[in-house]
């Protein structure tokens, strides 16, 4: 297998040269997997601009409800007269912030990112298996991003249902503006999103299985490649089902069958509605929607775990442990979904099942955290901005990941159940802890992608800010939660009773509004060090895996001349014997020198 | 008010940010400048320093947040019979957490610390080793399966009413943006009802069968009144959107799904007005009370109402977001002694009633 796919590669390596590439086929209609990476990065960090902005305009509300302020006036015009946030904006900015963060930057911004840079250049390929369908892949994420800014210029509102749509608050335009247009654009460009999606796992998974260069065994995988090419499975087994209940939602909006509706009477008038449930859609909803909770946190595993052995100067501890429980995470992550259910009604016997098997998922994510705590054990740590984010990433995914404890226990979810207990869980374990992983990416192979370093001081203080902010922000939000706060109000003033939370409040807006003004100083020095920044040597970090072998600038097909032939997996690092403290992936052992048996 | 203050904010973050780039710089004069953007001894001799700083600050900020805020969390004073088991579970619960999080995050930092780099140091080749692994994948598994068992038990007993002990029968319903109650009156079983059979002409506002003999003794209230040690079981119907039927002092919660009755039943075990005398909820009335008294200083100045007093209720809350005024769909429970109760339900009137 490997022979014939070198052939086929050294023949599309010849034909690539002789194109001329024109401004156009290089910068936007490009198939070559290094650009398509570094759009999808710049498409998802202008997304997550929009996605933080909307965040802090809703903290601010939270913090001091209804009062005039002239960022809202200016930003949300007539959704804001007077300065004042209106109910059905805030719902609506809930919920594009929700979906926006999810799908467009820790989904595609993350995932296509990394997985389009790396897969090729870790296994050892010239590109893609489909170069044309990357291409198509990019630009459906393109269109589907346009079509979900577009929504929030609708004349009714966007969609303001959560960014999980039940039914039939988005079915019906009655029952809420955001359900009319704004909630058809949303549908439609989601399923643009997912068509865009699986063009990319697809390509991902085929790329891994047969392209990998001579010598790149399955166990000889950087975690990397591991994390991105399981994340690409999952995302081929859910995401059509949500594809699914989009499709069957549209219907029931436009074509008035009653898959998820039933007995509906409303503003004076019964609906035809029956026969349909709402759990229906739950169970769809959340069949896709918890495995896009590891679609999201798997690459940042990955790149954490690169980068941390990388930077450690160490083996990553217990590499097949490491494989292993990716591979547990993801199988366990497709029969979980149920615990996002546990009050919506169905079965309490679906509840116990649904109980055991999100606690089960527990142990390999604690084996995770304990060997990249080994990892650090003993290393000779070099403390890079990527390590930084990369530990942190450990630290947060720690604290949240813990709480998921009573999250997924249903007695107790029963009382903490759609809090701010909830969005403290999972911002930290999912959220910030998936945006470590992609700053860390980024800080790491920003000299791969760019061919410059980036600023280190800026991205110390970056990490430090953005690190205290993060806590800073969430970890008061447990206590709020606990005190039976719900999640998704516009203002809590119509309750005496959370009074005395106001000031958490207070407290939790203000880091927010620090930690996003800091990532100023990201965005700064990401788009400045792209003609100002340092010239980057080939192998900056000192790495094993392929990628640093290839030439800093950019060619296509990625290696001048013959593929690279791999010999010893991608952690020999400090490994006795040789003088060097890392030992690249291309590297022949020596004689005598046994291969480890991990 | 609030734009003056994000100026501020803004000003003072920038000021920061400039001097500490400033400092930076200033340390790196003498550093090889080649290195770009990669970690020197001494940036990995600061970051390592700021470690045990960070791990400093999660610590602290774990206390804080329990002084400060601890007393906040419905973790103690259940108002319901399977509350305290809830309680109990959490609070065994929170011990595991913290105890990990307490160990686990003083570990990650206090590595990232101690062994940070050092140039001509070599880090220890250290791949593989199956007893630590082992160790630390059955640890989990141990307490996890207590947990899991714990947990169990108790949604087991939760969500199984007991219907034996004869619980009172009450309907919850919900619409944009209010709830209703309706009472099973004398016979202790709901009429059949259908959205379909709305009449508002009528104030047949829950679509109840009018032809239903079952229905005739119902009682349609705007107010929960529950009998303190009495079983109730909820049946919750919803005509429109999804609601929640969130309770959060009986540690209770079940969605109001249209087009289908869901169920939740819980035992009371303490009144209303003995709860209002427990020392926990005096201390809480009184601060929340001094907020509001502050707070109706500034909005009499600007010639507004000021707030009302507030007095402790136990509360029915919305907990699905439902549309645009979720945020104030509620409904005051009160729960009292049998008599009480009595006397209260003999004042309302049954649906037959109401439709003459």
């Amino acid at each position: 297998m490997s022979t014939h796919a070198v052939d086929t590669h050294a023949h599309d390596d010849d034909h690539g040269h002789h194109h001329k590439e024109t401004f156009v086929t290089k910068y936007i209609f490009s198939q070559d997997h290094k650009m398509i990476a570094k759009q999808y990065l710049i498409t998802g960090t202008l997304m997550g601009i929009i996605g933080v902005l909307m965040s802090i305009m809703f903290r601010i509300q939270i913090a001091w409800p209804e009062e005039p302020n002239v960022l809202f006036e200016a930003l949300l015009g007539k959704w804001a007269p007077g300065g004042v946030m209106d109910a059905d904006i805030y719902l609506a900015l809930v919920t594009i912030h929700g979906t926006i963060m999810v799908f467009f930057v820790l989904t595609a911004g993350l995932s296509g990112t990394f997985s389009n840079l790396l897969i090729p250049l870790q296994i050892g390929a010239r590109d893609m298996a489909s170069g044309f369908l990357n291409m198509v892949s990019y630009w459906l994420f393109f269109l589907s991003s346009i079509i979900m800014l577009m929504s929030l210029f609708v004349e009714a509102g966007p969609a303001a249902a959560g960014w999980t749509i039940y039914p039939p608050l988005s079915a019906l335009p009655m029952a809420q503006g955001g359900s009319g247009m704004g909630m058809t654009l949303w549908l439609i460009s989601m399923a643009i999103f997912i068509a865009s999606s699986l063009l990319g796992s697809l390509n991902y998974i085929v790329t891994v299985i047969n392209m990998r260069t001579k010598g790149m065994s399955m166990t000889r995988l950087p975690l990397t490649i591991w994390a991105f090419f399981v994340t690409a499975i999952i995302g081929v087994v859910s995401f059509p089902v949500l594809f699914a209940a989009a499709l069957l939602l549209i219907m029931d909006r436009s074509f008035g069958t009653s898959f998820f509706l039933s007995d509906i009477f409303i503003q004076g008038e019964v609906l035809h509605y029956q026969g349909g449930s709402p759990v229906l859609f739950e169970h769809l909803f959340w069949f896709l929607g918890h495995p896009e909770v590891y679609i999201v946190i798997l690459p940042a595993m990955g790149i954490v775990s690169e980068i941390m052995a990388s930077n450690s100067r160490k083996p990553i501890f217990g590499y097949r442990a490491m494989v292993a429980s990716i591979l547990a995470i993801a199988f366990l992550s497709t029969i979980v979904w149920g615990h996002h259910m546990f009050v919506s009604g169905m079965n309490p016997f679906l509840g116990s099942v649904f109980t055991f098997t999100t606690l089960l998922i527990a142990i390999p994510s604690a084996v995770k955290a304990f060997n990249w705590i080994t990892t650090l054990w003993k290393g000779n740590l070099q403390m890079n901005p990527a390590m930084l984010f990369s530990i942190g990433f450990v630290s947060t995914f720690i604290t949240g990941g813990l709480t998921g404890i009573i999250l997924g226990d249903s007695a107790l979810d029963i009382n903490v159940h759609d809090t701010y207990f909830v969005i403290a869980h999972f911002h930290l374990v999912m959220g910030i802890s998936a945006i470590y992983g992609m700053f860390a990416g980024v800080y790491h192979w920003y000299p791969k992608m760019f061919g410059r370093m980036l600023n280190k001081n800026l991205g110390y203080i970056h990490f430090w800010i953005t690190a205290i902010c993060a806590y800073g922000v969430f970890f008061p939000m447990h206590f709020i939660g606990m005190a039976g706060l719900p999640r998704r109000y516009y203002t809590n003033s119509a309750f005496p009773l959370f009074d005395d939370l106001a000031d958490v409040n207070i407290v939790i807006t203000i880091f927010a509004i620090i930690g996003g003004i800091v990532q100023i100083v990201y965005l700064y020095n990401f788009f400045t060090s792209m003609f100002m920044g340092k010239k980057a040597v080939q192998n900056p970090w000192r790495s094993n895996t392929l990628e640093w072998t290839t030439p800093v600038e950019h060619i296509h097909g990625n290696w001048p001349g013959a593929i690279p032939h791999v010999y010893r997996w991608s952690y020999d690092y400090s490994k006795p014997g040789h003088d060097d403290d890392f030992v690249p992936q291309n590297v022949p052992l020596k004689e005598g020198e046994e291969e480890l048996q991990h | 008010m609030t734009a003056l203050f994000t100026i501020i904010i803004v000003l003072f973050i920038a000021v920061a940010i400039w001097q500490m780039v400033k400092i930076f710089d200033l340390a790196q004069v003498s550093a090889d400048t080649s290195t770009g953007g990669i970690a020197t001894d001494y940036d990995n001799k600061v970051n390592g320093y700021l470690m045990i700083g960070f791990l400093v600050f999660i610590y602290a900020l774990t206390i804080i947040s329990f002084v400060k805020w601890g007393h906040l969390p419905l973790m103690s004073n259940a108002a319901s019979e399977h509350g305290s088991e809830v309680d109990n579970l959490m609070i065994i619960s929170m011990a595991v957490i913290f105890t990990v999080q307490i160990i686990t995050q003083f570990l990650l930092h206090y590595f990232a610390f101690k062994y940070r780099g050092e140039k001509g140091k070599k880090a220890l080749f250290f791949a593989d080793n199956n007893t630590l692994e082992a160790i630390w994948t059955i640890i989990p598994v141990i307490v996890l399966a207590g947990l899991i068992i714990y947990g169990l038990f108790t949604w087991t007993s939760i969500m199984n009413v007991d219907e034996d002990a004869d619980p009172m029968i009450v309907e919850i319903y919900g619409q944009q943006f209010n709830w209703t109650a309706r009472y099973s009156g004398q016979d202790n079983v709901l009429g059949m009802a259908n959205v379909r059979l709305i009449d508002i002409d009528k104030a047949n506002v829950l679509g109840i069968d009018e032809a239903d003999p079952n229905a005739q003794d119902d009682i349609v209230v705007k107010e929960l009144h529950l009998v303190v040690g009495k079983p109730v079981l909820f049946q919750i119907r919803s005509q429109d959107v999804l609601h929640s039927v969130y309770m959060p002092h009986f540690r209770a919660q079940m969605n109001a799904v249209p087009g289908m009755i869901t169920k939740f039943g819980f035992t009371p075990t303490i009144t209303t007005k003995e709860m209002r005398e427990t020392p926990e909820m005096i201390d809480k009335v009184n601060n929340i009370n001094e907020i509001r008294a502050e707070k109706s200083k500034g909005l009499t100045a600007e010639g507004r109402d000021a707030l009302d007093p507030y007095e402790f209720h136990f509360l029915l809350l919305c907990n699905k977001i439902c549309g645009k005024s979720h945020y104030n769909m509620q409904m005051n429970i009160i729960v009292e002694t049998q008599e009480e109760y009595d006397a209260w339900i003999k004042e309302q009137t049954t649906f037959k009633e109401s439709l003459k």
